[in-house]
């Protein structure tokens, strides 16, 4: 199905975030995901389920000031 | 002491880490700097977590607090989701809340800032909030929950020092027993230490450190300044006059003629 990831449109195949983030080969504690403008906590990506044209955000630390 | 929410800090200088020509001499300049917090952010993770992951560690060795923010936000809306997924990454509660209202000056909207506070707030976290000097809005936010203000004293990463000192004067004087933070606009050692001498608690830097051409050294200088600064507003400094007067005692002189 059709997903927006990070801005970007991608055609994949994944039932639920953790599905998503296993098939892109995101790994690490370090991660913080939102789906359509909501938080999702780590502990609850295996159950958030994906639908067509999803809007995923996948953040992670960077510099700043 | 320097007291921010529930952490006391022996150092007054809080440091940015971006822009710096390196991780190692990112690490450097933090250590010789001896700041206690440091700035970090989120953004969109590209290589499957490798990039943030790596900065991550870095971070964490430095064994120093981690003030996270919420740069490159234009609504609370956009502030409060940054902040929340700034919490599950970090392990913390502190937020650094800005809220961009201007492209060219970076000037906050204040507006949306008081909004993101009061909701962030309410939602448990400790916020430090980069705002203008505006007393009125300084009111606010502490209405917000906010303990702690960081106001500008010129655009962020322009260098410029203290544009408009007597506004950082009357912020101190209407927020007596508030943590007043400069946040940007500073260039050099002498505004550092010019805003201390003011009674300003602690400065947060990051361009002019991470800038200069030492920035490790630089980072070392900010801090000598900061706590020349501090150390001169506690000891009662005089007031400027316009005419002479005598250091050296006019009573005994010799008159030769």
């Amino acid at each position: 199905m059709n997903l927006i990831v990070n801005g970007e449109r991608q055609f994949l195949e994944a039932a639920t975030l953790a599905e998503l983030l296993a098939a892109l080969e995101y790994e690490g504690e370090w991660l913080a995901t939102a789906v359509n403008g909501d938080l999702v906590h780590r502990e609850d990506r295996a159950d958030a389920s994906l639908k067509e044209g999803d809007r995923i955000e996948i953040l992670s630390p960077m510099q700043g000031g | 002491m320097l007291k921010l929410y529930d952490a006391e800090l022996s150092s007054r200088l809080l440091l940015g880490t971006a822009r710096y020509p390196s991780p190692a001499v990112l690490s450097e300049a933090v250590n010789r700097s001896g700041a206690g917090i440091v700035t970090v952010s989120l953004r969109r993770e590209t290589s499957g977590g490798k990039t943030g992951g790596a900065f991550f560690e870095l971070i964490r060795k430095l064994g120093v607090r981690i003030l996270p923010n919420t740069a490159g936000c234009h609504s609370a809306s956009e502030a409060e989701l940054t902040a929340k997924m700034a919490r599950e990454v970090f392990g913390t509660n502190w937020i650094k809340l800005e809220v961009i209202g201007h492209h060219d000056s970076l000037q906050p909207d204040v507006f949306e800032l008081v909004e993101a506070a009061r909701i962030l707030t309410d939602e448990g976290f400790a916020v430090f909030p980069y705002t203008t000097d505006d007393l009125v809005v300084g009111e606010r936010l502490l209405a917000a929950g906010c303990r702690v203000l960081m106001p500008w004293c010129a655009p962020i990463g322009s260098a410029a020092g203290p544009r408009n000192p007597s506004a950082l004067v009357a912020m101190r004087a209407a927020f007596p027993e508030i943590p007043l933070i400069v946040d940007a606009g500073l260039g050099r050692p002498s505004h550092a230490a010019t805003v201390m001498e003011l009674g300003y608690d602690a400065v947060l830097l990051n361009t002019a450190v991470a800038g200069a051409g030492d920035p490790s050294a630089m980072a070392q200088a900010f801090a000598g300044a900061i706590d020349a600064g501090r150390l001169a507003y506690l000891s009662g400094m005089l007031e400027p006059r316009d005419m002479a007067v005598p250091s050296t005692p006019v009573i005994g002189k010799a008159v030769f003629s």
